[in-house]
């Protein structure tokens, strides 16, 4: 049994309802906890005062010099001990979790015998960076419930200037529109990137993610600074028993307003049987007895919009991979940037391919490791010196998928053009 | 003199998914077909070797006890086959390879207060951050706003009644970890930073916080004879980003530290091109615990999406047919001069064209 709780008045508001509630289970654990008593007064103190009272520090475990968050109260009496004392420290650990974060149930009781023996019993399922955040724990208790955590075969997340933990999409494990191995990705890059993300020494924090295709489901194209996202180069698969399942049951009208109509590049086309074109570039599927879909796949910009409504009867190619985008991020310092193209497509088939991945992977890290200032991101650093320095920097040759348009104005020095065009022209010789 | 002996972390990383996978899904990793979805909260994945699964979706709190874990572990062990994943909005999903243990899973996830759905074109699950809860800078809570916020949308979790997908974030600072969403809910500060000037010297690197100005407002001074740091009030945004560096420069007011949302943010390439979402009402009073203010807006907004957007159409994908003039009009929401963007790229948000709906 614990002490007596805290009145509770704004967070009791918070029970109510047909939502799972926060509240109800941090009561149940104060039921046991002397901790988590004190945790729901100092909560309920920010409802009533509508402010944060929770300040940084420095607390780490033996051999890192990051993946735990420390949390000290500022809730302090006139002789500035804590109000709140069984709860003046709430450190949080970010455990990594596995790609697609799957588990049995006997990993995550096993998690929850180590958080309640040694934290408070309250376990975030998951961060927005993708950890696993087990949520309070005193100074004393961070190395013992790392140690046993670790002997699970986890390990800490990054926090600070350090590459960060990494999520991927549930991907191969259970999609069809899935383009490459996210876990493999995941696994290959960041278990290389094992020493900054445990001994902080960017310039600030960089992010990778991991989405099998271009729905994203990751958010990678804003949240990440390297996002990995599936695609493919050759025709969209189609399959005419599925197509024909899915139009018995939707009809044409969703068929043209929901389908053809609404492709971004006009790439589709609803025709009669015998008037389908055919060329190596064109994917068809009929979908009835005299109608079909007619695919020009050059014009086609791999946005998934007809493959997520007809699902299994249009399909992404055979040859697949990623198209690879850098410079994500939110809006401090200089304003909201999306990644942008880097690498128009990579396969990612064989552990070769892996491996260019993880190198291009170390490019770009060790360049905004040595380039970027204090506290600026990526997408921030390209912005700063152009797209174009940055590239240089990691070895990529320009291309036109880069850029939604080319420049608009004439402001550029250009006294280099005749020799730029001769590279182009000898590279296009040479291929 | 001995010193404990410390243990040396075993530096693994990231640990091997493929042992933590259902059986199904591990026997068909990377050979799937199609997916339907036979129900709200359910998904149906049919593999290229014919066999089948089905997933159940059901909303979690996100921060959890482990009596309300083993609670799901128990489910999961009796009524599914032992195995879960989480999406990325904290939703938990259990795979069974038996159709037949769909509707009996279903009926003991209700049962126990979790509701299932979050499929499709549901309102899932709110983009959740960390808050007074265990942030060192948050104006408002996480926690609470998504559980207000998720009570007034059960219904819209437990149904597929949206145009298409509607994805929440809330952000208890503007440096929004939320991230990208249909509708955020973004703390906006009104007033610039309270300094405590006794404190400056001791507690902030002060050359790193002046270059983490965005307009370059702070700048170092002597105060009552003191080195601290001083802000131009007329040049500040009051974004904040100096508190974290700089703890004494207070910038969260229980009544100055207002909400905002935005709307139209969408991460997928999916029709037009992903989309930063876009200021479309402020001023809303961080109203803890329960925050109805906010609630108003958020089910407004999603109301007239809901009646007007056509199948398919995300947030952004309806604002671009409709224009933002009819989407003020039909949401009945006031467009003020602070939404007409003035930051660096501006000009890229003006209307540089004659094309006007009327």
């Amino acid at each position: 049994m614990a002490k007596k709780p805290h009145d509770t008045p704004n967070l009791d508001q918070l029970e109510s309802g047909p939502w799972p509630s926060f509240v109800t289970g941090l009561k149940r654990l104060a039921k046991d906890k002397d901790y988590v008593v004190d945790l729901l007064g100092h909560l309920e103190h920010s409802y009533q005062t509508r402010k944060g009272y929770w300040k940084g520090g420095t607390v780490g475990v033996f051999g890192y010099g990051g993946g735990v968050i420390p949390r000290f109260t500022e809730i302090k009496d006139a002789d500035e001990k804590p109000v709140f004392k069984d709860a003046a420290e709430f450190h949080t650990l970010r455990i990594m979790p596995p790609a697609g974060m799957h588990y049995n149930t006997d990993i995550l009781r096993k998690f929850c015998d180590i958080w309640e023996k040694h934290g408070s019993g309250l376990i975030a399922f998951h961060g927005q960076s993708g950890d696993i955040m087990m949520q309070g724990c005193t100074t004393e208790n961070v190395q013992k419930a790392f140690d046993e955590i670790n002997e699970l075969g986890f390990d800490l997340g990054g926090a600070g200037p350090a590459v960060r933990t990494s999520m991927a999409c549930v991907g191969h494990a259970r999609c069809e529109q899935s383009c490459y191995d996210e876990g493999k990705g995941l696994r290959t890059i960041v278990n290389s990137f094992l020493d900054d993300i445990h001994r902080p020494a960017l310039p600030y924090k960089f992010k990778f993610k991991f989405s099998g295709c271009p729905n994203d489901c990751m958010n990678s194209i804003q949240r990440s600074d390297m996002a990995i996202i599936g695609t493919w180069r050759d025709n969209i698969q189609t399959d005419e028993a599925l197509a024909k399942k899915w139009f018995a049951k939707h009809g044409m009208n969703e068929l043209v307003n929901d389908v053809v109509g609404m492709c971004p590049t006009r790439a589709i086309q609803l025709k009669e049987i015998k008037d389908l074109r055919k060329g190596e570039n064109i994917s068809s599927v009929a979908v009835n007895d005299s109608q079909a879909l007619e695919i020009d796949n050059k014009d086609c910009v791999r946005c998934m919009h007809c493959i997520n409504v007809m699902t299994g009867a249009l399909a992404p190619g055979n040859d697949r991979g990623a198209t690879i985008l850098v410079g994500g991020k939110r809006t401090l310092k200089i304003g909201d940037l999306m990644g942008t193209v880097v690498v128009p497509f990579m396969k990612l088939k064989t552990d070769e391919d892996y491996e260019k991945l993880l190198d291009l992977a170390k490019r770009t890290v060790d360049f905004f490791a040595e380039n970027a200032l204090e506290h600026e991101r990526t997408g921030e650093m390209i912005e700063r010196i152009g797209l174009v320095n940055f590239l240089e920097g990691i070895e990529v040759d320009v291309d036109p998928s880069m850029i939604s348009a080319p420049r608009t104005n004439p402001y550029v020095r250009m006294d280099g053009w005749d020799e730029e065009v001769a590279k182009v022209n000898a590279k296009k010789a040479a291929a | 003199m001995s010193q404990p002996q410390m243990r040396k972390p075993v530096e693994c990383g990231v640990p091997d998914h493929m042992q933590y996978l259902h059986p199904t899904l591990r026997n068909n990793y990377g050979n799937w077909k199609y997916h339907d979805r036979p129900r709200p909260g359910v998904l149906h994945h049919v593999s290229k070797s014919g066999e089948e699964v089905w997933t159940v979706r059901a909303g979690t709190q996100r921060q959890m006890d482990v009596y309300t874990i083993r609670k799901l572990c128990d489910i999961a062990d009796k009524f599914a086959e032992g195995h879960v994943r989480f999406t990325i909005r904290s939703n938990m999903e259990f795979m069974v390879a038996d159709e037949k243990k769909v509707a009996p899973l279903i009926a003991e996830l209700e049962k126990n207060g979790f509701p299932v759905g979050g499929t499709g074109n549901s309102v899932s699950m709110i983009a959740h951050t960390q808050g007074w809860l265990h942030c060192d800078i948050p104006g408002t809570d996480a926690s609470g706003v998504v559980k207000s916020l998720m009570d007034e949308l059960h219904q819209e979790f437990t149904h597929e009644e949206m145009p298409n997908r509607v994805r929440l974030s809330t952000s208890c600072c503007e440096i929004n970890c939320g991230g990208q969403a249909d509708i955020a809910i973004v703390i906006q500060h009104t007033k610039p930073p309270k300094i405590n000037h006794d404190l400056v010297a001791n507690v902030c690197e002060r050359p790193a916080v002046v270059a983490r100005c965005p307009v370059a407002a702070i700048r170092p001074a002597l105060v009552n004879g003191k080195p601290s740091l001083e802000v131009d009030e007329k040049k500040c945004i009051c974004c904040g980003a100096c508190f974290p560096p700089c703890p004494p420069m207070q910038i969260n007011d229980p009544e100055h530290s207002k909400l905002a949302i935005w709307v139209g943010g969408k991460n997928s390439n999916a029709r037009i091109k992903p989309q930063f979402m876009k200021m479309v009402a402020a001023g809303l009073p961080n109203n803890a615990p329960r925050w109805p203010e906010v609630a108003a807006v958020v089910k407004n907004i999603l109301r007239v999406y809901k009646e007007d957007a056509r199948p398919w159409e995300r947030m952004a994908d309806w604002i671009e047919r409709i224009g933002w003039p009819r989407f003020f009009e039909k949401t009945n929401l006031p467009f003020t001069k602070y939404l007409i963007d003035d930051w660096r790229g501006a000009r890229s948000n003006l209307n540089a064209s004659t094309h006007i709906r009327f």
